[in-house]
């Protein structure tokens, strides 16, 4: 149907991380949550999860072209 | 629960996800120019797409809230609904009954009942799931819309209407093309906004080992976390255990069910009468490509749907894991309790003497509206009469003394504990696409059930096609209004639900029956299956009005005719009643199909009927691409995931 469904969802989870990294890295305290005596910037962590498999998947639509 | 607020960074998140998804409909609107395009994809799309639309059209948010709430009172035992309950039919779906669906060129399963029978069997099955459908899809609109309410504080009719508008928007622009390929993007988003919260709350419980460590202590004294009654209890490896409570009987797991009614009722006919006849999730697997990419839609979907327990009832078990230890501040929520309530209790406390404990837990007990612990509200009143404590710290002791528990709230709970600012906000995005995904898989389904199996089939037949593809965009915006119908119905009867899932079960019991008669054996007649099915509904109704479950009361619950079984639990129950109406609906069908004649021809059941039509030669494509070897291994690794935790 002309479109290669990885190119929203590439784009999707690449700003989403790139929004959460912004977030962690700017309210790095308020990102921070305190889990089994241990702190996890965990918008942090979790952003560059996303931005990861956001462009994972855009190195896939751009390499398989349409 | 007390609301919270959206930071902005959340809002950011909700926003980037809606304008993606209405996106997808605006891009493939231009591809919308038949009914074809518009109700069926004209079977254009590739296998990986259709496998996770599969799975994704049946993650409702019913089914992440359920299942949590299943996960904490049930434990591990919970994976039956994936391990017994889905996989094997999904395979056997892809396996066995695809080439049928597929190859009739059947625009529906009620279609294909007609081809197969007569418009009889047809227009019963079209009817009942249209019926089904839009009422399924209000149940989980009016789900959604009192989860926004509980934990953001949005009006219910708001959180409705913006919902179901995403919805409308996309659907309407981009069909059925856009349903399932937004369903994708839904299901990555699913995955990655709730993996974070199991992470956090495993690494919280001190990891796999420490979280069942805990629940074995919990299965000996059940009552302690307000789980079971008073007086029971159950080996230590009843909430950790798939297997092992079930094969000790009925009254040794926590779901009350004996190990036939698993098996039978679950496995087999509750199992393969959804995965196997509902067109929601057969509908995606006919909009694929070809006969291989149809054939593989089940099975893509099966490898998520295997370890989708480890994302939906794990949080459960870390709910009932965290409340058993008292240094994690953690309980799971009692029932929602209205801010006069708890006015009304905080006063009761104020004024309740310490030296008369039963009066003055008897008066909370009654201003709060719920079962509390007598213990806590006996420290309670001591400790204010002691030191005055603040209203706040009274609510919070009154928050914490409620022995019941409200399950559903669980998965909202663990978000809350877990998630700042921005993970927040994708955990909610999560449970939104969840909603909207079950809800756009109703829609695109019942639009296409009413457009070509009752309104082209007995309303206006023979017109132009360019008139079906309006009427079938008219039909998605009557059905999310029925929807909304549906979910105001649902919220103004307190046993609506109860009532609409009890219809569900007398209707979806027997229908595996027909079809598995219909595809398999050649001689079943259009008046045997369709007498047959409505023997089986007639016989489901009957079983409920003669069976109760423990605990519950003659009336919309069962026995309201003669109480002649008594079940351990509502689930041993449906199981049962499920089994009972499969047998009836089959025999009947067999039976009346031996004393009528067929209308059909051996030719006319060419593709329609296993014996009859050619077996499908998988030659020219790779082995990892065969039905039957992905199957094996799938039906394999699901095995050794029992085995794991039995």
């Amino acid at each position: 149907m002309g479109l290669d469904i990885r190119w929203p969802i590439g784009l999707m989870f690449t700003l989403i991380g790139a929004l959460m990294i912004g977030y962690g890295v700017l309210r790095a305290a308020a990102s921070t949550i305190l889990v089994a005596g241990q702190s996890i910037n965990i918008n942090l962590i979790w952003g560059i999860a996303l931005l990861g498999f956001g462009g994972f998947m855009l190195l896939g639509a751009i390499k398989g072209g349409k | 629960m007390q609301a919270i607020h959206l930071a902005a960074i959340d809002y950011l998140i909700l926003v980037a996800y809606v304008a993606f998804v209405i996106g997808i409909g605006w891009k493939l609107s231009r591809y919308m120019k038949t009914s074809s395009d518009f109700l069926t994809s004209a079977r254009s799309i590739p296998t990986w797409v259709t496998g996770l639309a599969f799975i994704s059209a049946n993650l409702g948010a019913l089914e992440l809230v359920g299942m949590a709430a299943s996960g904490a009172k049930y434990g591990i035992s919970t994976a039956h609904f994936y391990w017994v309950g889905a996989i094997p039919a999904m395979i056997f779906l892809a396996v066995f009954m695809m080439p049928f669906y597929y190859g009739s060129k059947a625009r529906s399963t009620p279609e294909y009942l007609k081809m197969r029978f007569d418009e009889r069997v047809r227009g019963l099955n079209a009817v009942a799931f249209a019926v089904m459908t839009i009422f399924a899809s209000g149940i989980s609109m009016d789900a959604l819309a009192k989860l926004l309410n509980q934990l953001l504080g949005w009006n219910y009719n708001f959180a409705l209407l913006i919902c179901s508008a995403v919805v409308l928007v996309y659907v309407l622009k981009g069909g059925l093309t856009s349903a399932i390929y937004t369903e994708v993007l839904q299901f990555f988003m699913i995955v990655l906004g709730f993996a974070p919260v199991v992470y956090l709350g495993l690494k919280d419980v001190g990891g796999w080992g420490a979280m069942t460590h805990s629940l074995k202590a919990v299965a000996v004294n059940p009552s302690s976390l307000g789980l079971k009654d008073a007086g029971i209890a159950y080996a230590p490896d009843a909430w950790t255990s798939a297997w092992t409570p079930v094969l000790a009987g009925a009254s040794h797991n926590p779901m009350g069910v004996d190990w036939f009614a698993m098996i039978f009722g679950l496995g087999f006919v509750l199992s393969f009468g959804y995965w196997c006849t509902n067109f929601l999730v057969v509908q995606r697997a006919m909009a694929a490509k070809n006969m291989t990419a149809a054939r593989n839609t089940p099975l893509v979907a099966a490898v998520p749907k295997m370890f989708f327990p480890f994302l939906v009832i794990i949080p459960g078990m870390i709910a009932v894991a965290l409340t058993s230890m008292p240094d994690k501040n953690y309980r799971i929520p009692p029932p929602i309790v209205s801010e006069e309530n708890y006015a009304k209790a905080i006063d009761a406390v104020k004024s309740a003497s310490p030296s008369e404990p039963v009066a003055a837990v008897k008066a909370v007990g009654d201003a709060l509206g719920v079962k509390v612990a007598a213990d806590k509200i006996a420290s309670l009143v001591a400790a204010n009469a002691g030191s005055k404590l603040s209203d706040t710290k009274i609510k919070e002791g009154l928050y914490n003394s409620i022995a019941e528990n409200y399950y559903s709230g669980v998965i909202l709970s663990l978000i809350k504990k877990y998630c700042p600012p921005g993970l927040f906000g994708l955990a909610l995005t999560a449970l939104l696409a969840s909603f909207m995904s079950g809800m756009a898989g109703n829609v695109t389904a019942f639009n296409t059930v009413f457009t070509y199996d009752l309104y082209q089939a007995y309303f206006v037949k023979g017109k132009s096609d360019r008139h079906y593809f309006i009427t079938g965009k008219v039909i998605t915006v009557v059905g999310i209004i029925l929807s909304m119908g549906a979910a105001y119905f649902a919220k103004q009867y307190d046993n609506a639900m109860d009532i609409i899932q009890l219809v569900f079960g007398f209707v979806n019991a027997p229908i595996f029956a027909t079809f598995l008669l219909g595809m398999f054996w050649k001689r079943t007649t259009g008046t045997g299956a369709f007498l047959g099915l409505f023997g089986g509904i007639a016989s489901s109704a009957l079983f409920h009005s003669l069976t109760i479950a423990h605990g519950n009361l003659p009336g919309v619950k069962g026995g309201y005719l003669h109480l002649a079984q008594e079940f351990p639990s509502e689930m041993a129950q449906n199981f049962w009643l499920a089994a009972f109406a499969f047998i009836v609906c089959f025999s009947l069908t067999v039976v009346i199909s031996l004393a009528t004649k067929s209308q059909k021809t051996d030719a006319d059941l060419k593709g329609l009927v296993y014996s009859l039509t050619p077996k499908i030669v998988d030659n020219n494509i790779p082995i990892y691409q065969k039905p039957a070897v992905v199957g094996i291994v799938l039906l394999i690794v699901c095995i050794i995931l029992n085995v794991i935790f039995w």
